[in-house]
């Protein structure tokens, strides 16, 4: 921990912020005050160091991004660089926000991304460790900010079914049971964050993978390509160094969309009978 | 000057396949050799670019996100449009046409808006092969819901993610061409110049947003399909990146910029809360179909627990002002209704800048399981960031900037006034008029993809030479040294204000001077104190780091700078147009009812702006548009 020579750090130490207050005595009015211990690296190839901030300031309304928002003016005003962290919509659908906090990918809360927490989870006077997702497939950029291209890899390698524009018969010519249209939709909520990589002791992207390779499998337009598409997915995942999947559950633990780990399962199936193709 | 859109002549119903028809070919073998460049791949970009590499084009595509599956096309909830009469309730093409040119208050293009209904039927027959989970019956068809403003059920839906899985159909097939070869992606970079060389668009200038390098790309036609503006207001349902950014650099380089002050401001969203606040969150607006809107009759009442308040104290100001239409009044009505109460000292919650939509009522009526069945994610998304259950309590709503129907001019073709310059989706003005009729955004970035663009590109192409500019041209060398300069230029200011105090300064005096009902007064305050703002900014922003490294800062300062720019020029936009009209409500000019009074004999026209320098004040061109299918008449919704 090196977060000494930081300017906020020095206004006030993790032992006064607690002596703030007591952790219950901020109501809707109070504000908090928080230590970050967070994750700084300048590039990829620097080293990177864990430094010490205060958040001040801080209502149960903030979002968690909101918070770094805060801390992030106070650095520019004093001439420092601001904490980088990857984000966009701010709504829990874009999949681009991703840090750890308290070791968990996304933070914690049930189904939720980091941009969808709250600072009502947090109490007056907590320290909150923020780290970039860690995967070896996962390069760390910049401060927070991770490289996911591995992701990109595996949905070219076969995440899309062989349909030229303009083509395609009439929409209902295909009827589609709703179970089945259902299964779909589940696998298909997967927002691509990546969090279910960092979550995995194995770095293993296999949540990611399955949960693309059981929604085409499901349905008739992607049936007709499933063998191929599970074999060069299941290739690209191994070959931009995601490890295996040895059955720990993290990923869907971690997951801000809730997405199943019977669609690895199902991967497994679509592979194993590929196999025999 | 008078613009001409170069509409096809002749019955609308064959306009769309006799134009296809005569418009020229590209050779299928001559096809790679032209390189096309594809500036965002939400869903107008990411179908474009999948559709142009799979006929063969040598396509370059860019996102300022590290993947096309991020384009903020990911946001959209509610669906998307098509005339397909799987109902049988009597939809059709023409019908579809009729709702559009009339919901857009009679200021849109009679030509495109027929394309984009044709067209709409081959979006879902593509997204339903590219396996995009549409909800279905239990026969195993496709469902359908209704939404705002039409009365047959057209509305395709992926749960309340349906903008979710047609950019995931877009980037699955962008992905296959990627791989392929035919599409050469560039994530994280940022478009910042447009490269006109000879009057015509031969590439673009980009910041590579990891290492910071600066380089042109060069390409033989270049496709803007950049999003909306609505950040110009600072709060807004888009994602934070969102910005005018590319459409300015092309404005900048003579591209004329169409009715710009065109902004739809969506009337249920969750209120701010404070002034470290990001982003304004959208909710579906069919909650309007159970929920009331009301406030209390006395602003003493505004901080009571809203329980407390007895029914003969609460101002159900829609269905009061709105009988027929009560709750469910169209967009623009309802948030000018919302805003109205408010500004008269009865909004509720932080700031008084809020309205009660209230379920108690309908929860009495259907049981709360009901409620929840139809509304739960809903009012758990409320809660989460309300930390309030809508179930107990009425929910707070307050309206927000959402989407925009102003952008680049573009004929009947999509291309700009600058040759080889196409702008697709929202980027562009074409087909919404004053304003936009829900899932119809969606319908429009998909048709202008798939559709439009590939037959439209071909015909320019097919009369232009490939490959003439290279990135050693003078016009290129130039473009770089202009972009390095402005990034170093912000860099070495030093002054005492982020760049997120100048953009929620920017955009507190666009809201409340531009924002749903403006005057004359209020035009003329936010043009004379723009410039003000964006001289300090120039003079006391601060931007730490270096450029040749990730800088959200510097990212950022650029977006604000020309957010700057671009605003007086909406403002002067809203100005000249003395009348009211969708999306685009001046107080002057309203009914006694305080219905939006449209003046057809002075302002039927398209308004595009030619920039003549900063604060210089731009030149007005009109497009004047012709409504020969259907009757120009007054929009009621009484
Ligand atoms: C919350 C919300 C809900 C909505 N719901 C609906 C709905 O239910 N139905 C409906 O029809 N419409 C809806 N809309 C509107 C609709 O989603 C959008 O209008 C539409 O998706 C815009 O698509 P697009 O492809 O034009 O732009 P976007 O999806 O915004 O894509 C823009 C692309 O441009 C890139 N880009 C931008 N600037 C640059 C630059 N300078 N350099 C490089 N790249 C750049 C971005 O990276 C991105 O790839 C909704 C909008 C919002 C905000
Ligand atoms: S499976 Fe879940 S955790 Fe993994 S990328 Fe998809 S949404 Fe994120
Ligand atoms: S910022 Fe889009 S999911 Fe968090």
């Amino acid at each position: 921990m090196s977060g000494h020579n930081d300017h906020n750090a020095q206004e006030t130490t993790p032992a006064q912020v607690g002596g703030h207050g007591g952790h219950d005595d901020h109501g809707a009015h109070g504000t908090m005050t928080l230590t970050l211990i967070v994750w700084r690296q300048p590039n990829a190839d620097a080293p990177g160091r864990m430094e010490t901030y205060v958040a001040k300031g801080i209502t149960e309304h903030h979002s968690f991004l909101e918070m770094l928002d805060v801390v992030n003016e106070d650095l520019i005003k004093t001439g420092k660089e601001p904490i980088v962290f990857d984000h966009d919509c701010r709504e829990g659908i874009c999949g681009m926000c991703s840090q750890v906090i308290n070791g968990v990918p996304h933070g914690g809360q049930e189904r939720t991304t980091v941009c969808q927490l709250h600072m009502r989870k947090f109490k007056n006077g907590d320290t909150i460790y923020i780290e970039p997702w860690r995967a070896k497939a996962f390069p760390i950029v910049k401060d927070l900010i991770v490289d996911r291209e591995g992701l990109e890899k595996i949905m070219q390698a076969g995440g899309y079914t062989s349909v030229h524009t303009g083509g395609a018969p009439d929409a209902n010519a295909t009827p589609i049971p709703k179970p089945i249209a259902e299964y779909a939709m589940d696998a298909a909520e997967c927002i691509g964050c990546g969090a279910c990589v960092a979550a995995c002791p194995n770095g293993s992207a296999m949540l990611f993978t399955s949960a693309k390779v059981a929604q085409f499998a499901a349905l008739p337009q992607g049936q007709v390509e499933a063998a191929e598409r599970v074999k060069a997915m299941v290739q690209a995942l191994q070959d931009c160094g995601f490890g295996n999947c040895s059955n720990h559950y993290e990923c869907q633990a971690a997951c801000p969309k809730g997405i199943n780990v019977q669609f690895i399962a199902h991967l497994n199936r679509e592979y194993v009978k590929a196999l025999f193709k | 000057m008078i613009l001409d859109g170069k509409c096809p002549t002749g019955p609308i119903e064959k306009s769309w396949d006799k134009h296809r028809f005569d418009m020229k070919l590209v050779n299928p073998s001559n096809k790679r050799k032209y390189k096309i460049l594809v500036v965002g791949t939400g869903l107008a970009g990411g179908a474009a670019a999948a559709s142009l590499g799979e006929l063969g084009y040598n396509v370059e595509a860019f996102c300022y996100q590290d993947s096309p599956r991020r384009a903020h096309s990911i946001a959209a909830q509610g669906g998307i449009n098509a005339a397909k009469n799987y109902p049988n309730d009597g939809d059709s093409i023409q019908r579809l046409f009729y709702d559009t040119i009339k919901g857009g208050d009679f200021r849109a293009r009679e030509a495109d808006v027929w394309r984009l209904a044709q067209v709409s039927n081959n979006i879902i027959d593509q997204c339903v092969a590219q396996g995009v989970p549409f909800g279905r019956d239990y026969a195993g068809y496709l469902d359908n819901r209704s939404f705002g403003g039409a009365q047959v059920s057209r509305t395709f839906f992926s749960r309340g993610q349906t903008g979710q899985q047609l950019l995931l159909g877009a980037y699955s097939a962008l992905s296959r061409q990627i791989k392929a070869g035919t599409v050469k992606m560039f994530s994280r970079t940022e478009m910042l110049d447009l490269v006109v060389v000879d009057g015509e668009a031969k590439g673009i200038t980009v910041r590579d947003l990891i290492t910071g390098e600066i380089r042109v790309h060069t390409g033989d036609a270049v496709l803007l399909c950049t999003g909306g503006y609505v950040n110009v207001f600072y709060l807004s349902t888009n994602a934070m990146g969102c910005s005018v950014t590319a459409n300015w650099a092309a404005v900048k380089k003579g591209a004329l910029m169409a009715n710009p002050c065109y902004t739809q401001i969506h009337p249920t969203c969750i209120p701010q809360a404070g002034d470290y606040q990001s982003k304004l969150t959208l909710m579906s607006e069919s909650l309007r179909n159970d929920g009331r809107c009301w406030v209390p009759k006395k602003a003493e009442d505004c901080g009571k627990v809203p329980g407390s308040i007895p029914e003969a104290d609460r101002d159900y100001y829609l269905e009061r002002k709105y009988p027929s239409f009560g709750n469910l009044a169209p967009r623009d009505i309802a948030s000018r209704a919302a805003k109205e109460q408010c500004d008269d000292g009865r909004g509720v919650g932080p700031g008084g800048r809020g309205v009660y939509l209230d379920f108690a009522d309908s929860i009495q009526r259907l049981g709360e399981h009901t409620i929840r069945e139809r509304y739960g994610n809903l009012f758990e998304m409320y809660e989460r960031i309300t930390d309030e259950n809508g179930y107990k309590t009425p929910m707070r709503i307050y309206p927000a900037p959402h989407y925009a129907m102003g952008g680049l001019w573009v004929d009947y073709n999509l291309m700009s006034n600058v040759p080889g310059l196409f702008v697709l989706g929202e980027a562009n003005f074409s087909v919404h008029g004053a304003n936009r009729l829900g899932a119809s955004a969606l319908m429009q970035g998909l048709a202008d993809g798939y559709f439009v663009i590939p037959n439209t590109v071909a015909h320019y192409l097919a009369q232009t030479k490939p490959g003439v500019v290279k990135a050693e041209h003078a016009e290129c060398k130039k473009s770089i040294q202009d972009v390095k300069d402005r990034a170093n230029k912000f860099l070495n200011i030093n002054g005492k204000k982020t760049v997120t105090e100048f953009m929620r300064e920017l955009g507190t005096c666009m809201w409340e001077n531009v924002g749903m009902a403006r005057t004359e007064k209020s035009l003329t305050t936010a043009i004379e104190k723009i410039p003000g703002i964006r001289e300090e900014f120039w003079k006391n922003v601060k931007v730490t780091g270096t450029g040749a490294e990730l800088n959200q800062q510097l990212e950022n300062a650029g977006r604000t700078a020309d957010f700057l720019e671009f605003a007086e020029m909406l403002s002067r936009d809203a100005l000249h147009r003395n009348e009211s009209c969708g999306g685009h409500f001046r107080v002057e000019y309203q009914y006694d009812d305080g219905e939006a009074k449209r003046n057809d004999a002075d302002f039927c026209y398209v308004g595009a702006w030619e920039y003549k320098g900063v604060g210089k004040e731009p030149e007005l061109h009109k497009e004047p548009l012709k409504f020969e299918n259907i009757h120009l008449a007054v929009r009621s919704y009484k």
